[in-house]
């Protein structure tokens, strides 16, 4: 008889990355070939080469990533094998003896850097304009396929077995109670986390809505007409929603990631560029940074480059868009045979101003019927977190409030 | 003046300093992960890439391209204030018919070498002196050896348009015109710009989906029920290509953000051309692992890929698709020529066109093939075939 030991080790881990992978980025940097200049004034032709030409020189002259390096390790960093892959995470507890767990995923194209600057008021909110009873215990993990997380070596690690994944890390690191949190890919972990409803899991905060209610996908779709008696905030919203879904970008990492991983892995403007290409918002915001102008909130040049260099260092490029192709297989499953079982779960949801779309509360309450708070922000866009830290942080405290 | 109108004779001399930072770009490469997927489902396999490196870093070479180039006469001239590099084969017989012939993305004019021989010589080709053509071989804007265009605009009406100046600085008063995937595009502009001289259009892919029909394809719904089966796969094929192909987005919207990676990369560009359609890619995996693929070879191929890279023209090319989104007209839409059109399906063209709707599409259709074998780079896979389609296409106009 042979017994099939589950390894449950929660192993330290440090972030070292060689000297000479360093040494072959900035030669990689020094020796790029460019296209020529758009033939446009403005971001209609793509990342526009003024912007790119300005954050290349800066990374290859100027960006420290030891800093970076410093900045992860002076934080506890955990691997743990689950369901067959090695996961990385981020694990900052609280001071606060009734800190409430919290686990918040990233999307794409970011990673665990994202989401720095909400540890400290998250977890020691009293020194961040909050009161100790906000505090939380948190939880940052990779994506399968990102950054120090494994990349999956066969099919099939779509949101709904990450999600699966997170339960188990929530239950592994000794917590019986907990929120999760997410945007973008984030976002479809945790509605996923919400359908499978784990022992503990006690509500979700959103701050993108990735799964919008049947009749508004139906429509997307062609396969239905435009809800009757849709406001007009619902057909911007509609329009907005579709128009990412058709973006360049999304189509060819849930098509086609291994072709796209080529140059990715292989030229590291051209992974600038292909990771500055998500949103007009973002993009504006980034692109400011490294042509003279202020940043916006935390979309600093260091943070901005931290990020692009951790998916460089990690070579993360292609297995990170397989979400795409992942995310986009579960989903044509799923629509093809039953909708999900209802959400019964508390969910709570922000909208930022600048996100690619501004989900309507009449969404989100189908979608959740039992949505506990629903909040329009002043501030921030796609990277919420990681732009408007200390607004995602007040948005969270209050979000989960009523769960404590 | 005459300098505007000249026209230069052309040779190509890739300095060697780009041939060594090619070979050691290539040797520096650094691969993704392979796919975790026993198919092409993710697209571009890595053990396809890896023997297409390996061959191009080690047993490729590029000079042997350029002796083949350099041994057809290639010119150079200004239109519309563009270089225009082009290949000019004249027909040692004398009553040749004059053919412009328009390449498309990912290829160049090193699709159409090897069709020149049979359309130029025919008697020596299977064919007769009387099928004999003398061909143009013109390199689109921001292609291989042209002029990369400074500011928008350049859109497939406006190289036909070019196109009409050539054959009429050239001196032909009477021509005929070719082409598939883009080329398609700028011969039925042509078409539709009736330049005096040109007598009829060859097409090998046909722009025949009916404006009603593409409107269900824009609003995402599925195929009407009353279509035929023909009818039926033809949407699901436009369908697919519309919204479905990667490459054909991020060109169509973004071509500058792909720029950087196919100017700076030369295995992902490598990688980004074999992505075209389904059975091009098949062919090509299968070339690579050792395979034929009609006519082509993996040089053949490479000399392609590297001429992309040598001359920096991903960028430039990709914009086509830009371009044609903001002025041109929907690549699919039907191409209203009435001027005498001849159509060759070949089967493995992504889409294969019924011939109902190619008949309202091109009213005055003279000639209507389809194919035995031969797919997207049909001239370049299938030359004989190819060759003999043009002939009897054009038999009636001569």
């Amino acid at each position: 008889m042979t017994m099939t030991m589950t390894d449950l080790t929660i192993r330290p881990f440090e972030v070292h990355m060689p000297d000479a992978d360093l040494a072959d980025l900035r030669r990689r940097i020094a020796a790029t070939r460019w296209p020529p200049r758009e033939l446009v004034t403005d971001r209609s032709q793509g990342v526009q080469l003024a912007t790119l030409q300005a954050l290349v020189t800066y990374w290859g002259t100027g960006y420290d990533w030891r800093a970076c390096e410093a900045k992860l390790n002076a934080l506890p960093q955990f691997t743990t094998k689950i369901d067959g892959l090695d996961i990385h995470f981020i694990h900052v507890k609280s001071a606060h003896e009734n800190a409430l767990p919290l686990i918040i995923t990233h999307g794409w194209p970011g990673s665990v850097i994202e989401m720095l600057g909400v540890i400290g008021p998250l977890t020691d909110p009293a020194a961040h304009g909050g009161h100790p009873e906000d505090a939380f215990d948190l939880v940052i993990p990779s994506l399968p396929g990102y950054g120090f997380s494994a990349a999956p070596k066969s099919a099939g690690w779509d949101p709904g077995r990450t999600a699966r994944a997170w339960a188990e890390l929530m239950s592994r690191l000794g917590y019986t109670r907990y929120v999760a949190q997410g945007g973008d890919v984030g976002a479809g972990v945790c509605d996923a986390m919400a359908i499978q409803a784990p022992d503990g899991l006690a509500g979700i905060h959103l701050n993108f809505l990735r799964r919008p209610p049947l009749e508004v996908v139906a429509a997307l779709l062609g396969r239905a007409p435009v809800p009757k008696g849709f406001t007009e905030q619902e057909r911007a919203a509609l329009a907005a929603f579709g128009a990412q879904a058709r973006k360049g970008y999304n189509v060819e990492q849930g098509q086609s990631p291994q072709t796209i991983g080529y140059p990715l892995t292989d030229s590291p403007a051209g992974l600038a560029a292909w990771m500055l290409e998500h949103d007009t918002d973002s993009y504006e915001k980034i692109s400011r940074a490294f042509t003279g102008g202020p940043p916006s909130g935390g979309l600093t040049r260091d943070h901005v480059v931290d990020n692009i260099t951790l998916y460089w260092l990690t070579a993360t490029a292609t297995p990170a868009a397989r979400m795409y192709w992942e995310g986009g297989r579960s989903t044509a499953a799923a629509a093809a045979g039953h909708p999900p079982p209802e959400v019964s779960l508390p969910v709570a949801f922000t909208v930022f101003p600048g996100e690619i779309y501004q989900a309507p509360r009449s969404w989100a309450e189908k979608v959740y019927p039992n949505l506990i708070y629903f909040h329009q922000a002043d501030r921030g866009g796609h990277f919420a977190a990681w732009e408007e830290p200390a607004l995602f942080a007040a948005e969270l405290r209050a979000a989960f409030r009523s769960l404590r | 003046m005459a300098s505007k109108t000249a026209i230069r004779p052309f040779h190509v001399s890739i300095a060697e300093e780009a041939l060594a930072d090619l070979r050691r770009r290539i040797a520096a490469w650094r691969p993704p992960e392979r796919e975790p997927v026993d198919d092409q489902s993710q697209s571009v396999q890595l053990a396809t890439v890896q023997e297409l490196a390996s061959y191009w870093a080690t047993e490729y070479d590029w000079r042997r391209c350029e002796a083949k180039l350099n041994a057809l006469p290639q010119f150079m001239t200004s239109i519309d204030g563009l270089d225009v590099h082009f290949i000019h084969v004249r027909s040692p017989h004398e009553d040749a018919l004059p053919l412009i012939v328009s390449h498309g993305w990912p290829g160049s004019v090193i699709e159409q070498l090897k069709i020149i021989e049979p359309l130029t010589s025919p008697a020596e080709h299977g064919g007769s002196a009387s099928d004999a053509f003398d061909v143009v071989i013109p390199s689109l804007p921001g292609y291989g050896f042209s002029g990369k265009p400074a500011a928008t605009g350049w859109d497939p009406d406006r190289i036909a348009a070019a196109w009409a100046v050539l054959m009429q600085r050239l001196g032909y008063p009477r021509y005929v015109a070719q082409g598939g995937d883009w080329g398609t595009a700028i011969t039925a502009a042509m078409g539709r710009q009736a330049p005096d001289g040109l007598i009829g259009i060859h097409v090998n892919f046909a722009q025949m989906m009916p404006l009603a029909i593409l409107g269900h394809i824009r609003n995402g719904e599925p195929a009407p029920a009353d279509l035929s089966d023909a009818e039926k796969r033809a949407y699901e094929q436009v369908a697919f290509a519309t919204y479905h192909r990667g490459y054909g987005v991020i060109q169509g919207t973004r071509p500058q953000t792909i720029g950087y990676s196919l100017a700076d990369a030369p295995v992902g560009l490598a990688a980004w051309l074999l992505d075209h359609d389904t059975a091009t890619y098949e062919h090509l995996a299968q070339l690579f692992a050792g395979g034929p693929y009609g006519a082509i070879t993996r040089d053949d191929w490479l000399d392609n890929t590297s001429l992309y890279w040598l001359t920096n023209t991903p960028t430039s090319a990709a914009r086509l698709y830009w371009q044609q989104a903001v002025t041109g007209r929907n690549f699919y839409a039907p191409a209203d020529v009435s001027l005498p059109a001849a159509v060759t399906v070949f089967p493995e063209e992504y889409v294969q066109a019924p011939r109902n709707w190619t008949e309202k599409a091109y009213p005055n259709l003279i000639y209507f093939s389809e194919a035995g074998k031969g797919g997207h780079f049909a001239a370049w896979e299938q030359p004989q075939l190819f060759a003999e389609e043009l002939r009897a296409a054009f038999r009636t106009l001569r």
